[in-house]
């Protein structure tokens, strides 16, 4: 569904992005792991062109979107939801997820915004009974769920979420990974940016660790949790722990 | 003082204080949509007045005003295509620059077109010695059209905010830029909205007002900085705010003139009180510093 070639990108003369590949098959959940400033962001942002890409190809669907503009690409199917969410604060919780269905009611003139309005409020209910709230005043967790229903109004393909668990509590953080396990089953495609490595390989079917700018290690998600580098690096704590406990 | 001269000034305070509202708001939908003071807005005004009396001289003043506010949007559009459009992320102080390069030259153009004479549209109804009396003020009928055609357009523009969907999507476009850009929403055709728009009330505003205050190549600069003031006063971006500030700059101008200050020094009242806002409350009159940071329309 996706694949990006030797892909290069960064701000001005900085590099960030060195010669990236990877793919994503349909109805996967796929999930780059990786340090803080490693270029998850930047490579994300490049995908849905907002930052510029200097070189190689970013296919969706045989279409080769690397000189796309950011709209033609959620057009061509491929959303993200952005780091720290990103709603639009001053603008109530339903008007937040109309604009999301912006490119389907600008596509076909069939579309029913009602009808899929009451499909992301069967996802998320919480987003129901705020809808008149003002999305400012949404909690953490319930603006992370707009966000993700909001890109979801899009009707995407392709879904890439940047660091949906940030800030969350465990609990919610939980609740957030069910509805991205719930979206694969609904045939949706997933691409997941995620500090929290652990949760997110135990969801994922592939996963690719990306160190400064280039990709380390990619393979399914359960070797990569079985991973001696990937344990000590990204999962520490947990290992650190465990052979703590063994010690005494 | 009588409360004949006192409804009096008080009349034509909102007269001045509305015009001075519109040009706030014509400054303010700019900004949301963009973060740039526009301080070529002034210029709307002067050529929305001066291209409707060169109409006038070949078509009906309706038509008139109406190929005026057209031309003025056009303009707006080609100014925002050429100037703003092609820069990525500008500093706030080349945007100024840009700004107010732009406002000298429309300036000297307008100078060249139309020389430096002082010119007006008819009155809309009635002529210069016509006049209504309301509350013992003896007022002009085209201060009635100057209220009834503002308050309009402020009405029209929240109900087009509110309601309609390009409305929707300029607003979000304010709120976050970078969203409203991954819904799929064309942020840059959005600022060339926001320019036509701003460009539009200008033109329309300075229609109404020719007949009473004349039109001349260089009176968007007094404009511009009344109308800064006033959207400084109801805090940036506000534009309901800046409804009741413009309100209040323009009584407190009519009442200057009546305890006797000196009308020469008329113009400074607006700077002082934009000084002093500057330095006390730099959100706004209405505004709290949490709010300032939420733009909306
Ligand atoms: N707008 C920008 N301008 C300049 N440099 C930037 C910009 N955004 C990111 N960078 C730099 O690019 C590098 C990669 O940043 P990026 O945000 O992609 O990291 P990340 O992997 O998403 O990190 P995190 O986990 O903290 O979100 C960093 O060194 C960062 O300083
Ligand atoms: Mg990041």
């Amino acid at each position: 569904m996706l694949k990006i070639r030797n892909l290069e990108s960064g701000y001005g003369k900085l590099r960030v992005l060195k010669k990236i590949s990877m793919h994503v098959d349909a109805g996967e959940i796929v999930t780059l792991i990786g340090a803080n400033g490693a270029g998850k962001t930047t490579l994300l942002s490049t995908i849905a062109g907002l930052s510029r890409a200097s070189g190689g190809d970013i296919v969706l669907f045989d279409q080769n979107l690397k000189s796309s503009a950011p709209q033609e690409i959620v057009k061509a199917g491929c959303s993200l939801v952005p780091e720290g969410r990103q709603v639009f604060a001053t603008m109530r919780v339903e008007d937040n997820l109309i604009l999301g269905g912006y490119v389907q009611y600008q596509r076909s003139k069939g579309y029913c915004q009602s009808a899929e309005l009451a499909a992301i409020y069967d996802i998320f209910p919480v987003l129901k009974e705020r809808r008149d709230q003002l999305a400012g005043t949404l909690s953490g967790g319930e603006q992370q769920m707009l966000a993700m229903g909001r890109a979801l109004m899009a009707g995407p393909k392709l879904i890439m979420m940047d660091e949906p668990s940030t800030g969350l509590a465990p609990l919610i953080v939980r609740d957030i990974f069910q509805i991205i396990l719930h979206l694969r089953e609904a045939g949706n495609t997933v691409l997941l940016v995620e500090q929290n490595a652990k949760s997110a390989l135990a969801i994922a079917d592939r996963g690719y660790v990306l160190e400064t700018g280039k990709i380390i290690l990619q393979g399914p998600a359960a070797d990569l949790l079985g991973n001696t580098d990937v344990q000590r690096a990204y999962l520490g704590r947990d290992v650190d722990a465990a052979t703590a406990t063994c010690d005494i | 003082m009588t409360l004949e001269l006192f409804s009096q000034y008080i009349f034509a305070g909102i007269t001045y204080g509305i015009i001075y509202a519109i040009v706030a708001i014509g400054f303010n939908i700019i900004y949301n949509t963009t973060g740039i003071i526009n301080f070529a807005q002034g210029e709307f005004v002067m050529l929305g007045g001066m291209t409707a009396i060169s109409f006038n001289h070949y078509l009906p003043l309706p038509l008139a005003i109406i190929c005026a506010v057209l031309v003025t949007m056009l303009i707006g559009a080609l100014i925002e295509i050429a100037f703003i459009r092609w820069l990525e992320s500008p500093s706030v102080l080349r945007m100024i620059i840009i700004t107010i390069g732009l406002s000298i030259i429309i300036r000297e153009m307008a100078l060249h077109v139309w020389g430096d004479s002082v010119r007006a549209l008819p009155y809309f109804s009635g002529n210069v010695v016509s006049s209504i009396t309301i509350m013992g003020a003896s007022i002009s009928p085209q201060v009635l059209w100057v209220l009834a055609v503002c308050s309009l357009m402020v009405i029209l523009l929240s109900l087009f905010f509110k309601f309609t969907s390009l409305g929707k999507e300029m607003q979000a476009c304010a709120a976050n830029r970078l969203a409203a850009t991954l819904c799929g929403i064309n942020a840059k055709n959005m600022v060339t909205f926001s320019f036509m728009l701003s460009a539009a009330l200008g033109a329309v505003a300075g229609c109404v007002v020719s007949p009473i205050t004349s039109s001349q190549y260089d009176m968007g600069t007094g404009l511009a900085i009344k109308g800064f003031t006033v959207a400084v006063l109801g805090g940036l971006g506000n534009s309901m705010a800046a409804v009741a500030a413009g309100l209040l700059l323009g009584i407190i101008e009519a009442f200057s003139i009546a305890v006797g200050f000196p009308l020469a020094f008329q113009d400074a009242i607006a700077i002082s009180l934009l000084l002093l806002i500057l330095f006390v409350r730099p959100h706004g009159l209405f505004g709290n510093k949490e709010a300032a940071r939420l733009k909306e329309f």
